[in-house]
Parts: structure tokens; C-alpha cells; sequence
């Protein structure tokens, strides 16, 4: 829990006994199991909310478990607790080994080497931040905000952090920690005007300390919040129907994340659940487009030094040049496929089972000029942010909403839109990418996939596609 | 008195001056089964407590309140809680219209939300339900190709909420789920579906009815094209319906309203939708699964009609949120588990029953469209503006009845205009998990767009 030295020295300490660690394992495989994995985590966050001026509350957490499955055939057992006592860890360690139906015959020794460790590479820790100051900053963001015209009627300024240690061991020899620090700010306005409000909305999160939130880099965020919203009250209706969209650097890579990268996670094409299954070796893009998902992109939200199971993280080529070249794996899904895992073994905490899910998702640049993009777009839409996506891996179809855009015409960014969903199908969309330029840049995002959230990043260059189906109402 | 209650009490005793503390505890243990080709793919099953604690100092210009929490019911937990709540107390501002629920006299609706079944069941029998489901599913139709995930899931859980200021409530919930999603193909494309069945134990699940959903839906769906950009009338299915009502019940918090992030601010009595339509939250209907005895602050849940015949009529407060309303609390406090705090909504929506079933209106609506699945709903509607872009799968409707199926379009307009272009609310409520149960409901006027 933030504040307090007792939290702090207990972080620093092992998470758990090497011993104890060996005996839950042993405990786990005593009926029979193939495979075990004791997870252990403590985590603690923080937030602070300031809300019509007011700093409404500040919030602190501590989340202490084990998580421990057992893997039988086809079968993975799973048993969490929040008692890490040895008594607590082997009871669940039993409760996960049930699916061991046939009984393996008394405990299986393993073995574990050094720990392997991870140490944070943030410079200031959010927990030693003075609470004080981090509603000085909050107040702070909310001046810029307002200050950027008198129609800015609300601003809702949050701050976030979290500092979580796990500890990974199992069957196999892994025994590796990980301590990793997200510090995470972001602002919403909303603008009134005659036609009714707008909002407008900026993030800045990273896989660092409190070192991450600069003066400059609030202040950017809170007048391009206020801007936006700004801006739009003066949208007209989106239009409806097929044109050819221009996404702004940063602001796009979620196109990627929803038009293929839930198709390329294993757990979805060992299902054959994907329209990408069986389709390693075939142009499944536009040649412009080269596709990394990367967990070793220091300091960004979907940064990991190893990921939940483990495995370091590693810079992993999805798609280049538009051929598809992997898919992204966790533990076991490599092991079913007799191969490594990639790095992506994911969990949003101790209570849930790893899956295979993305780190930095990201098109690396082309070689096209931003504002010559723009320029060689007689008609179409301008995507300055995208608000998030959502994706049907089966049929791939997907859909990415718009919450700051403009009109393009006869090559000029003019009139902004209203917020509306653009929707397409993965498979198609990715081939219509037909120019790339150099100004990349990333986003943080926060991924959900079958009710669990993971921090994520994505990103871009400025980049066109030759037509998307846009959901708004004007003809 | 529970043991939970007990406990909680007790933490109020360690209250510092003249601080108050309020304390909710919860407890619980849950089962899921993932089933997948005629075996357990995942089985798990855990058991879990916390504790949320605030803490909120008396001052001259107001009061102010902090907040922790901890994913363990330890005594060590438990005073770590207590002193970092009272530390960020000092951190918030002095305000006038900061308090905790006081009693208000009003009792609490008897409900039975519990079913001891739910622990009695063996595990075998709940394995077999998820094994059962996927093989329906799998075997049901020779058009389905595979069956992504079948699963079941149950819970029992317990909380109590206490305070400085007089709340005592307790009370006990349990649920129990199945769901599944069935592919369909016709040699070329795929399709999914999602089939599901809930109830308070796992006596009340209908597996064949889950699965003839996933089935249905998944197949009907073969063969969907891209159809023209249109202006019409779009026939929600039940569980599209509810979607849209739960974003509509954000709008009608008293929390977004006095912050002025509601665009029904400043409109009570006013006529915000159509005659046919009138939206009333109730948690205390036992049919509704969201059905509760008490709100997030302890204070009993009641029935609060909020849109009348489209007349806006009240909207659903908490404690803190009323009084910078000038009011009282509606008993509508929700908080997300013990790390969150109490905020203003609606838990369980539902609208008065139109006079029509589903064919009915497809028969009265002559053409349109028939939405069975909204996405991308976080990321195209915005419910302060109230601009309103989906995407869809559903079938046209033509000369009244059900036809082609359609894919890869959204449906567009605002949610001001879509209240007050409602056609017909469908006789057929179907009780959903979640804030909101479900029914056929007809929208005029809405784009679709397509190729």
C-alpha cells in the first residue's frame, strides 16, 4: 500500500520461500499432472481523482495471492488464494490437482534453480511520490484545461500507479520475479456549446515511474483533451458509408490490434477460430505492411521483462511485408504446438489463468510524408484519435470508434466530425493500406479479452487506407 | 447476526476521534468450467474475501473522505486498510455535500437471491452441464463447425456494509451461467453465435435453450452480405435492447447530472422519448437477476420510475450526488467490488411491456432491419453527447418477415433521437444478467451504413 515503509521493505523481500515454492509444486503434481506453475503476486495501486475542482478521493489497494494450476491432457486445473501461507498454498495446490483424476501416487519432487530476477527500471517509485504532489499536478492539468476557453464546462482529471511483484515457478525449472511499475494519468473535458457537448479525452501512461509525468508532457495532454473537445462542438454529422480514411500517427495502431492481432493469438487458431488459421506463408496484407507485436519496448504501457508465465518478452515479427509470417503463443499453447513460447503468456492478476494476449502492437514506418498523405486524398476522413476497437477473431469482422476527426477535401483537413465507429472485416482492410509515412508514435490502451484487462500499447505512422465502411448518419 | 456483519463491526470500533468509518466486507467462493471437444479444457474454483474501508473527517468547510482496500479479510490487511483510508482522507477536498448514508426508514424488499444448491451441486454434475452444452451445441447442427468455448460458472457471495452513521446491511447472492458459442460454416465463411442460460442455481439453467441459441444464431447468420447504406427502422433484438437501455441508465445517473455529463440534465418533465416508452429501475423484482435488498451504501433498494409515457421523470441518486442535488438518495448506490467507491446508478432496468410480440412488430415495421449483435458500443457511444455509432449483425426485414442475413454495417443516429423515435416495445421481457433485462424495441430513423 503506497505511503507506508512496512510495504515497501516487504516488497523487496522474496516473495515466497524457495522451499515452500518446491513443496506447492510437488503438492500440485502428486495426482498425476503433466505440468504445474505456482504464481505468486502482490500488487498495490493507487489513485487520485480530482473532479469539478475537487479532489474527490484518493484510493489505495493491495492485492496479495497465488494463483496454481495443473495441467492434465487437455485439461488445466486452476485454484487461486489469498492465504500465502504453506498450508493455504498446498491447499490449493490440491484443489488445482482434482482434475488429476486418476492419481499420480504421492509427491513429486522439482527442483528449482536460482531465481531468476527482474528489477524495475523506474527512477522515482509512485509510492514514494508525496500524496500532495500528486494533486498539485492534478490541479495543475485542470488550469491548462480550462484555460483553453471559456466553453470547457468539465474536467476530470485521474491519476493511477501500480506496482506489482510476481514470482513464476514451475514444472519445467522456470523461477524467474518481475517487478514492474505503471504510472498513468489521464484527462476528460467536456465543452458545451449551443449544439449540446463534446468531450474530449488524453492518456499518458507508461511502464515507468512518477518520473513519466513531466509538467510538459500534462500540460500537452490537457490542452489537446480541451482542444478536442472544443473543436468538436462545432462537428457535423460523420458521414455513412465507404471512403478512404487517413489515421494520424499514434492513433491507429489499434486498427491493428482489432483488424488482426486477436486473430494471430494461438488460444484462437489452435481453435481454428480465426479467419488468419492456416494462412502462415501467405500474403494476408498490403506489402506496405510489416507487423511487430514487441514486450521489449522499455518504458511503454504493454511493456515486460518477462511475461506472466516466465517467459522473457521478445520483439516478434507477426506479419512483414504483408506475408504472414507468426502467430503470438503462451506456454501452453507452445507446448501443444511442440514450439517455444513467444512472450505473450498474459494474466490480469493472480485469481486468473494466463492466455495468450498482446504486449506493443505496432506497424513499423514507411516511407511516405504525413502531410503529403493528406494531400493526395481529394476526399476522405481524418482519424486524429481512435477510442478503442472491438473484434469477432471467427469472422473478422471489427469495428474502431473515432473520437477526434475531420473532414478531407480536395486534399485539406477542414470541417471536424462527430464521434461515430468505423467497422470493416480484418482479412480485407489489411490489404487496403496503401501508404505508410515515417512520424511514428505509440498509445496506451488497456485490452480486454474474456473478462480479463491487460495494459497494451499500440502504434503507428500517419497512414491511409483506400476505404473503410464509416458509421456515421450523414449521406 | 452473520459472521461477516460481526466482523465488520468490529472494525468500526477502531474509529479515531470523531472520524467515521464506513466498511463493506465481502466473501465469496465461484466454479468455472471451460468445456471444449468432449473434455475440460480449464476447471477452477477459489474461493475469495476484501474489504473496502472510507474514512470521513468532520470540518469546518465540510467533510472529508479517503478510501482503501485489500483482497484479504487479515488482521494485517485490515490495519493497513484503516491507516491509509484515514491518511488520504486529509488529501481530499473540504466539501459540504460530502457524507455517508444515514438511515432512512425505509426497509429493505425480502428477497431470496441465494440458492444453496449452487454448493450442494457436486462438481461432477456442473462438469457434466459444460460437457453436455458442448456436444449440443457440436452435435446440434451439421452446419456447425466447431464450438468455441461452452461454459458454466456459478457463485455464491456475501457482503455486509456497516458505519459510523448507523448502516447495518448484510445479505447473500447467488448465480449460476452457462454459455456458449457455437461456429457455424457454409464451406466458405463463418459465423458465430452465442447461446446462454442463467439463473440463481444451477437447477434453473436450460441447456437445450442455450444451445438451440448459439445454434439459431450462428447458422441464420450464413451467407450475411454487405448491404447498402439505408435510413430506416432498426428492430432491436432483447439483448441489444439491453444493451442500449444500460446506456441509456448512465445517462439518467444523478451523479452524471449534477456534473453536467448528462444530456438529460435540466429536463425532468420534459418529454425526452416516445408515449410507448417507460423505463423503470427495480431492484427489488426478484425476476430481474440483478435484484438486490440492499445498495452500495446499505440503504434499501426501491422501484424508481424514471421515464414515464417519455416524460422524464426522476433520476436514480446516492448519497453524495443527491445532496448536490438538493435531494435525497434514491437507494442507487453501485460500487464495483471493494475497490470501488459508491457512485450513483441504475442495477436492474426494465420497460414497461409493449402490446406486441417480435413477429408482431417485424410484421407491423414491413421493412428494416433486425439487430441480433451490437459491438464496438464503448468505442461509438458517447452518452454525454449522446452520439450513438455500432456495428451490427442481424437479418433484414422484408414484407414483415425475417430475411437475409447482414454483416459488417453500423447503425448510426442519437440517443435523443433514438428515445423519441420509438416504434414498438415488444411484449416479449426476457430476464438478462446484467443492469438491464431485455425486449424487442423498434427505432425509426436510424442510417445504416454498407457498401
Amino acid at each position: 500500500m503506497g505511503g507506508s515503509n512496512d510495504t515497501l521493505n516487504s516488497m523487496s523481500d522474496t516473495l515466497l520461500a524457495h522451499d515452500v515454492v518446491q513443496r506447492a509444486l510437488g503438492e500440485a503434481l502428486s495426482r498425476g499432472g503433466e505440468f504445474a506453475e505456482v504464481f505468486v503476486e502482490d500488487r498495490s495501486t493507487s489513485s487520485a481523482m480530482l473532479d469539478q475542482q475537487r479532489v474527490e478521493e484518493l484510493s489505495s489497494g493491495r492485492d496479495r495471492g497465488a494463483g496454481i494450476r495443473v495441467v492434465v491432457g487437455e485439461t488445466t486445473g486452476f485454484a487461486h488464494t489469498a492465504d500465502l501461507s504453506e498450508a493455504g498454498l498446498l491447499s490449493a495446490a490440491r484443489a488445482a490437482a482434482t482434475v488429476a483424476r486418476e492419481g499420480g501416487g504421492g509427491v513429486r519432487e522439482v527442483a528449482l534453480g536460482t531465481l531468476r530476477e527482474h528489477p524495475s527500471n523506474a527512477k522515482i517509485l509512485p509510492h514514494e511520490v508525496d500524496k500532495a504532489k500528486k494533486i498539485e499536478l492534478l490541479r495543475f492539468a485542470d488550469d491548462i484545461a480550462r484555460s483553453q476557453g471559456s466553453s470547457i464546462t468539465q474536467v476530470q482529471v485521474a491519476l493511477g500507479d501500480s506496482v506489482r511483484r510476481f514470482l513464476v515457478a514451475n514444472s519445467e525449472g522456470v523461477f524467474a520475479s518481475d517487478h514492474q511499475v505503471r504510472t498513468r494519468f489521464n484527462i476528460s473535458c467536456v465543452a458545451s456549446g449551443d449544439a449540446g457537448m463534446q468531450t474530449g479525452y488524453r492518456p499518458v501512461a507508461g511502464t515507468r515511474g512518477f518520473e513519466l509525468l513531466t509538467m510538459e508532457a500534462i500540460e500537452e495532454a490537457a490542452r489537446g483533451a480541451a482542444h478536442q473537445a472544443i473543436t468538436k462542438l462545432d462537428a457535423r454529422p460523420a458521414p455513412s458509408g465507404d471512403l478512404p480514411v487517413v489515421l494520424a500517427g499514434g492513433s491507429g495502431g489499434i486498427l491493428f490490434h482489432e483488424a488482426c492481432g486477436h486473430g494471430l493469438e494461438a488460444d484462437a487458431i489452435l481453435k481454428n477460430a480465426s479467419v488468419y488459421a492456416g494462412k502462415v506463408g501467405q500474403q494476408v496484407a498490403s506489402p506496405l505492411v510489416t507487423l511487430v507485436d514487441d514486450g521489449t519496448v522499455t518504458g511503454e504501457w504493454g511493456y515486460l521483462a518477462i511475461d506472466d508465465e516466465g517467459q522473457p518478452g521478445a520483439r516478434n515479427v507477426l506479419i512483414e511485408n504483408g506475408v504472414l509470417t507468426d502467430y503470438m503463443w503462451d506456454h501452453l499453447r507452445a507446448r501443444k504446438s511442440s514450439r517455444t513460447s513467444s512472450g505473450n503468456g498474459r494474466r490480469q492478476s493472480y485469481q486468473h489463468l494466463p492466455m495468450v494476449r498482446m504486449t506493443n502492437t505496432y506497424l513499423l514506418e514507411g516511407d511516405s510524408d504525413a502531410d503529403e498523405i493528406v494531400a493526395q486524398t481529394p476526399r476522405g476522413v481524418y482519424v486524429a484519435q481512435l477510442g478503442g476497437g472491438q473484434v469477432n477473431t471467427a469472422t473478422g469482422d471489427f469495428v474502431f470508434g473515432m473520437t477526434a476527426a475531420f473532414l478531407i477535401e480536395d486534399g485539406k483537413i477542414t470541417a471536424p466530425l462527430r464521434d461515430c465507429n468505423l467497422i470493416g472485416n480484418g482479412p480485407e482492410i489489411l490489404q487496403r493500406v496503401d501508404a505508410v509515412a515515417t512520424d511514428f508514435s505509440m498509445t496506451p490502451g488497456t485490452c480486454g479479452k474474456d473478462g480479463q484487462s491487460v495494459p497494451v500499447g499500440t502504434g503507428q505512422a500517419t497512414m491511409r487506407l483506400s476505404g473503410v465502411t464509416i458509421g456515421g448518419t450523414a449521406a | 447476526m452473520s459472521e461477516l456483519m460481526q466482523r465488520a463491526e468490529r472494525i468500526l470500533d477502531g474509529a479515531k476521534g470523531d472520524e467515521k468509518i464506513e466498511v463493506y466486507l465481502s466473501k465469496g467462493v465461484d466454479t468455472e468450467i471451460q468445456a471444449y471437444q468432449g473434455e475440460v479444457e480449464n476447471l477452477s474454483s477459489a474461493s475469495s474475501s476484501g474489504i473496502g474501508v472510507r474514512i470521513l473527517r468532520d470540518s469546518s468547510a465540510g467533510a472529508q473522505v479517503g478510501s482503501a482496500w485489500a483482497g484479504s479479510l487479515d488482521e494485517s490487511a485490515l490495519i493497513e486498510v484503516l491507516n491509509e483510508a484515514r491518511d488520504n482522507a486529509r488529501f481530499a477536498t473540504e466539501d459540504e455535500f460530502v457524507a455517508f448514508a444515514k438511515p432512512d426508514g425505509v426497509a429493505g424488499t425480502q428477497l431470496a437471491l441465494s440458492d444453496a444448491l449452487v454448493l450442494s451441486t457436486p462438481l461432477d454434475e456442473k462438469i457434466a452441464m459444460a460437457l453436455e452444452l458442448e456436444k449440443m451445441v457440436r452435435t446440434g447442427d451439421h452446419r456447425i463447425r466447431q464450438v468455441d468455448a461452452a461454459n458454466y460458472s456459478d457463485y455464491v457471495a456475501e457482503a455486509a456494509i456497516v458505519s459510523s452513521e448507523g448502516i447495518r446491511a448484510s445479505y447473500e447472492r447467488s448465480g449460476a451461467f452457462v454459455s456458449v458459442e457455437a461456429i457455424a460454416t457454409d464451406g466458405t465463411t463463418d459465423q458465430t453465435g452465442w447461446g446462454l442460460s442463467a439463473g440463481r442455481s444451477p437447477r434453473e439453467l436450460d441447456l437445450s435453450e442455450a444451445a438451440h441459441d448459439a445454434i439459431s444464431r450462428a447458422t441464420r447468420m450464413l451467407g450475411a452480405v454487405k448491404p447498402a447504406s439505408m435510413k430506416g427502422t432498426a428492430v432491436f433484438d432483447p439483448r441489444s435492447t439491453a444493451t442500449l437501455l444500460s446506456i441509456i441508465g448512465g445517462a439518467l445517473s444523478g451523479e452524471a447530472v449534477v456534473y453536467g455529463r448528462s444530456f438529460f440534465a435540466n429536463r425532468i418533465g420534459e418529454n425526452v422519448a416516445s408515449p410507448l416508452f417507460t423505463l423503470i429501475d427495480d431492484p427489488t423484482d426478484p425476476r430481474h437477476f440483478a435484484a438486490s435488498v440492499y445498495d452500495g451504501e446499505g440503504l434499501a433498494c426501491r422501484r424508481n420510475v424514471l421515464i414515464q409515457q417519455g416524460r422524464l421523470e426522476a433520476f436514480v441518486y446516492d448519497t453524495v450526488s443527491a445532496r448536490r442535488a438538493g435531494t435525497v438518495s434514491t437507494g442507487s448506490a453501485v460500487r464495483g467490488g471493494i475497490a470501488g467507491s459508491p457512485s450513483a446508478g441504475c442495477r436492474a432496468l426494465q420497460l414497461a411491456p409493449g402490446e406486441f410480440d417480435q413477429a408482431e412488430i417485424f410484421r407491423r415495421v414491413g421493412n428494416g432491419i433486425f439487430v441480433e449483435s451490437l459491438t464496438g458500443v464503448h468505442s461509438g457511444v458517447n452518452p454525454i453527447s449522446g452520439d450513438f455509432s455500432v456495428g451490427i449483425t442481424g437479418l433484414m426485414i422484408r414484407d414483415g418477415q425475417l430475411a437475409e442475413p447482414v454483416r459488417e454495417i453500423t447503425v448510426a443516429s442519437t440517443l435523443q433521437r433514438m428515445l423519441l423515435d420509438v416504434l414498438y416495445v415488444g411484449s416479449d421481457v426476457e430476464w438478462l444478467p446484467g443492469s438491464a433485462a431485455g425486449q424487442s424495441l423498434a427505432i425509426g430513423g436510424v442510417a445504416v451504413s454498407g457498401s
